[in-house]
């Protein structure tokens, strides 16, 4: 019985222990995103309006530099609460390559509201060119494309070294140092084995080779310590802790047109809103549809019950 | 034999010429008796049809908005969210009605097993539908490399290279399947293709499915005959009843899902356009295939793994005989209940290691439960048959029923009429 007991709690170790000594956990673990409450949750969550432009705002004088919103069309920003004509004007702001015309040729033109924000770069390629060689993702989905949706990308926002707070800095280091010597361990035994083999080969051959001993790993300290590539900067919840892209948000980067202080907070929170209305667009549909779905099902499942009662009433069981 | 009666005179014209009246009503009517025992376990083959016809429906109203070409049909598919008239619904419906009728497929199956549905005289109403499960499993896979995301374009290359383990022609299958050297548009093409074919040959295998069913009824919650016509009732009004209520439940949780956590059972890296220069961090397929994922990636061989995957299906091809015990309905099997339940553990806990990265501790246990699969199958259901003594059976249907508290297993019958 006590054997078992042991057995099982040596097997339960095992387990807790090994997603941390598994390579894929290693390069994928990030501290818990910061929780947020947004106004589009739950079954009768809805879009903040105020949040979304202010969101867009931060979109079109931040990301857009380096990102598309490819599709997104400036006559969806109705659903932000603009009118036509204010529509218009935010459209014409922008040139769009249109064409060819009568002669063959492309043309530029302003922008109306029938057409799509206009990508930064032409293509993938010329975008990764001018970006160190990693290509800045067009954001139109990207709150459905990530794991913690608009938690995430807030998150992200804001897990650049100077913004995090210290806990989260030194639950990436732990968590750091425990895989490195996971690894080390790990190394160690098959260091082990291997200096054996070699003792048992070297008495018939004495050219063999002998295992080199792993090194134990320093302890992480620093941001330093995690040994990012250059052309990376450190963010917390970016898997692997290197992200190309640099801190895109610092305080006052816009100034909102409501009178809303631009913190780093206020910006991420709001473009983050921005971009899960830009992924899911019809998502207060969705959810008002839904709810007079059900009422409607609810109803008629009750019906149907009343009626199966009634049929089989007179059914001996 | 026909039972069928009418004063319409357009439907006597009719029927007088084309008797499909007293087909219908033979078929799923008031001339088809069915045992009164039935519970709600019975109610997943109509719903699995209803999932189907859904499927079918959705499914031809997105083909008229849909773009198979690898540069268009994630755009084409975006269209459908944002400009098609109610398309975001249409999409969401198809996309969680796969999975929705996937858990309808799987619960009919666990009945199936557990009451015994698939012995004499059903083994071929059994085998007609592993049949329609490998069909369901290949719409489904095609289906979902439609919107050529990341896990679209990643789940094709990895199951399609699957056959090039067979020895040989491996590598010319694959070749062949892909219509070229790597998945591209002509592969996208012809699993758009076949995946707008596939639904409707379920649908002629389902007619193959109920044809069989009918020939000798439904098997019954107690697995023993109907012996008269005082165990029977029309299928029509009280199955289409019951199946009417099942309906709607199933309609509540299926729209509860559309409408409020349309994305929760499908993939983030989905929404990522497919880039074959991007392998993502991890490869999953779709829920319902987890189980098959991990036999396939517990076995080291990669032939064996892939004939292990195939195996866990063809094994229940052959189930009407290995299972040797006479009995049908596991309430009178009391070892194997145990082992039934054992059994679902095992699907699920295969389902779960199917998710995650095949290494470590993850891989030990998808070994042992891609064994227990084999071993359940294999062994424990010929063995079984033999050593387990089973519980007396009542003499009929109605017997228990109508005796009451009486009996040890009239509890156990009248349990799941109680709802009724």
């Amino acid at each position: 019985m006590r054997k078992g007991l042991v057995f099982g709690f040596a097997a339960l170790a095992a387990v807790a222990s090994l997603p941390a000594a598994g390579p894929a956990a290693a390069a994928g673990a990030n501290p818990p995103l910061p929780a947020m409450e947004w106004s589009f949750d739950g079954p009768f969550g809805t879009y903040d309006r105020q949040a979304l432009q202010r969101g867009l705002q931060v979109y079109r004088e931040v990301c857009s530099v380096c990102h598309g919103l490819k599709y997104v069309a400036f006559r969806d920003l109705a659903d932000l609460g603009y009118n036509e004509d204010e529509i218009k004007a935010i459209a014409a702001e922008y040139t769009v390559t249109d064409g060819p015309n009568d002669e063959g040729e492309m043309f530029e033109r302003a922008g109306a509201p029938s057409d799509r924000f206009p990508s930064p770069f032409p293509n993938a390629k010329a975008a990764a060119a001018a970006n160190g060689g990693a290509a800045p993702p067009d954001l139109s989905l990207m709150a459905k494309a990530r794991v913690g949706g608009p938690t995430y990308i807030h998150g992200l926002l804001n897990g650049y070294q100077d913004l995090v707070p210290e806990s989260v800095l030194q639950w990436i280091f732990d968590h750091e140092t425990e895989t490195r010597n996971h690894r080390y361990e790990a190394a160690l035994v098959e260091y082990e084995a291997a200096l054996d083999a070699y003792e048992d080969k070297v008495k018939t051959d004495p050219a063999a080779r002998k295992p080199i001993a792993p090194t134990e790993p320093d302890p992480v300290t620093s941001v330093e310590d995690l040994g990012l590539a250059s052309t990376s900067n450190f963010n917390a919840y970016f898997p692997g802790y290197g992200i190309a892209m640099a801190q895109p948000l610092y305080e006052d980067s816009v100034t909102y047109a409501d009178g809303t202080p631009a913190t780093v907070e206020q910006m991420s929170t709001d473009v983050s809103n921005f971009l899960m209305w830009a992924a899911e667009p019809k998502l207060e549909d969705r959810k008002e549809t839904g709810l007079k779905v059900l009422i409607f099902l609810v109803v008629f499942t009750g019906v149907l019950y009343a009626a199966k009662r009634k049929v089989w009433k007179d059914v001996p069981h | 034999m026909s039972g069928f009666q009418t004063n319409s005179r357009v439907i006597k014209w009719i029927e007088h010429r084309m008797p499909v009246f007293s087909f219908l009503d033979h078929s799923i009517g008031s001339g088809y008796p069915a045992p009164k025992n039935l519970s709600y376990m019975w109610n997943f083959g109509s719903l699995a049809g209803i999932s189907l016809v859904i499927m079918i429906v959705t499914g031809i109203l997105l083909a008229m908005q849909y773009t198979a070409h690898v540069d268009m049909a994630f755009d084409s598919v975006e269209r459908i969210m944002r400009d098609v008239n109610s398309g975001w619904m249409l999409r969401y419906i198809h996309m969680n009605g796969a999975s929705f009728f996937f858990i309808v497929v799987y619960i009919h199956i666990f009945r199936g097993l557990y009451y015994g549905s698939y012995k004499a005289p059903r083994e071929l109403l059994w085998m007609i539908g592993v049949v329609i499960l490998l069909l369901m499993m290949a719409t489904a896979f095609m289906g979902y490399v439609l919107p050529w995301g990341q896990m679209s374009f990643w789940g094709a290359k990895v199951i399609t290279n699957l056959f090039s383990a067979v020895p040989v022609f491996g590598e010319s299958i694959v070749t062949w399947l892909w219509g070229g050297f790597t998945v591209d548009n002509p592969t996208l093409n012809r699993f758009f293709a076949l995946h707008y074919l596939l639904p409707f040959v379920i649908v002629a295998v389902v007619v193959l499915h109920i044809w069989a069913l009918h020939t000798f009824g439904s098997n019954n919650p107690l697995g023993i005959d109907p012996k008269g016509p005082q165990d029977k009732i029309p299928f029509h009004p009280y199955y289409t009843a019951k199946d009417a209520f099942g309906m709607g439940v199933f309609l509540i949780l299926f729209t509860a899902v559309v409408f409020y956590i349309p994305n929760y059972m499908g993939h983030p890296d989905n929404y990522i356009p497919a880039d074959p220069l991007a392998t993502p961090a991890h490869i999953v397929p779709e829920w319902y295939f987890l189980p098959f994922y991990a036999i396939l990636r517990s076995i080291p061989d990669k032939l064996l793994g892939v004939v292990a995957m195939f195996g866990s299906i063809a094994v229940l091809f052959i189930l009407p005989w290995l299972d040797t015990s006479p009995v049908k309905s596991g309430r009178f099997r009391p070892i194997f209940r145990l082992f039934f339940v054992l059994f679902m553990v095992d699907a699920v806990l295969l389902g779960v290691v199917g998710a995650k990265p095949a290494e470590g501790i993850w891989l030990t246990i998808g070994r042992i439960a891609t064994a227990w699969y084999f071993l359940h199958f294999l062994v424990i259901l010929p063995l079984l048959g033999v050593f387990e003594r089973p519980r007396p059976l009542p003499t009929s249907i109605s017997k228990p029923v109508l005796k009451g508290g009486g009996a040890s297993f009239a509890g156990a019958t009248a349990k799941p009429m109680e709802k009724a």
